[in-house]
């Protein structure tokens, strides 16, 4: 294996680390969203209860909560469109430098 | 950037001063309906000139080089990806990364702008994540300030001679943490706490952001390292011609 893979695989396991112990090591958590979060302490803040005088475009045009499914199903789908570009154009690369490599070693 | 080019960013600035300045002191997601609308509109003119320098700088990236466009989709992914993926971290609620690192060091800061938006944009109107009302103040956090600080970093540690890799990490991380605390600061000039003035509201919602964004920065840093390994290794070229990888210097 080559030096750079291995700090790759490293690296890679160190980050799914950070993000996996949390889970493991806060049972019960809630693990709400820190943007939602945020929402809380405006209220705090300004003592009232804060209404949003906004509606997301979303929940206005099905006229309620986006469901929690929903909600998943499309972040999934940005997730998906994000990797499908990094890995399709990576694999172009991947192929090239192996096609560069050959035909150096064939000259 | 030519001259008609330099024209239009230089009225978009001048718009931006003339609309955007505030009597404020001059600061990741605001939720849809959650800044006053005066607010919504400031942010908002003041992300026109940097996205204005963005479209240019992008549109001469690419004159320069048709091939770099896929390089620059690549960071545009890098964004769509780790601004959807929610992690959970230490203090028990989940937040998301930016993923502006990467195209900040390879673009420069300002072609961030562009593909910033077109995340929030997506998470706006699809997701309820994020607002329209607030996009301009999301834009500025993620996709400006952010950005800047990562470009400012990487450059830093360019001139002090770090390690390339330490340097990507620190950019990476650091813009990551930097935008949560514009958040903060864009939130409490909207919401000056009553006692202790805009200062004492900013300590409170970086309370809240901090703790919770600082694992995850270091995620997003370990993988802008990564993924410029995994570049640097296939797609030598584009990074050489992007002016990434200066000729044998590595």
């Amino acid at each position: 294996m080559s030096k750079t893979k291995k700090k790759v695989i490293i690296l890679l396991s160190i980050a799914a680390l950070i993000a996996l112990i949390p889970l493991f090591t806060l049972k019960g958590a809630e693990f709400g969203g820190s943007d939602d979060a945020g929402s809380k302490v405006v209220s705090q803040i300004t003592g009232t209860d804060y209404k949003p005088w906004a509606k997301p475009v979303m929940e206005t045009l099905i006229g309620g909560k986006l469901p929690g499914e929903i909600e998943s199903l499309l972040f999934c789908l940005q997730t998906g469109i994000g990797v499908g570009v990094i890995f399709f154009y990576l694999g172009r690369f991947v192929e090239r430098t192996k096609k560069e490599n050959q035909k150096n070693k064939t000259e | 950037m030519n001259q008609k080019e330099r024209k239009i960013v230089f009225i978009a600035i001048a718009f931006a001063l003339i609309f955007g300045v505030t009597p404020v002191a001059n600061a990741m997601h605001i939720m849809e309906g959650y800044l006053p609308l005066k607010f919504c509109i400031i942010w908002g003119v003041i992300c026109v000139p940097f996205l204005a320098a963005g479209y240019f700088s992008i549109k001469k990236t690419l004159s320069n080089n048709r091939k770099s466009i896929t390089i620059l989709a690549m960071a545009g992914a890098f964004i769509f990806v780790l601004s959807s993926l929610k992690i959970p971290s230490v203090t028990g609620s989940c937040s998301h990364m930016t993923g502006t690192g990467l195209g900040a060091i390879l673009f420069g800061p300002m072609a961030v702008s562009i593909l910033g938006i077109i995340v929030l944009i997506f998470q706006a109107i699809l997701l309820a994540h994020g607002g329209l009302t607030t996009l301009g103040a999301n834009t500025f956090s993620m996709a400006i300030a952010g950005p800047l600080i990562t470009y400012a970093i990487y450059k830093i540690c360019q001139k002090l001679k770090v390690n390339k890799y330490v340097g990507i990490f620190l950019a990476a991380s650091i813009g990551d943490l930097f935008t949560y605390c514009v958040t903060s600061f864009e939130l409490a000039v909207a919401y000056p706490s009553a006692s202790g003035g805009i200062a004492a509201s900013a300590a409170k919602f970086l309370a809240v952001f901090a703790p919770t964004q600082l694992p995850l920065a270091i995620i997003e840093g370990i993988l802008t390292v990564v993924i410029i390994m995994g570049l640097e290794t296939y797609a030598k070229s584009e990074l050489t011609d992007l002016g990434f990888l200066n000729g044998g210097e590595n």
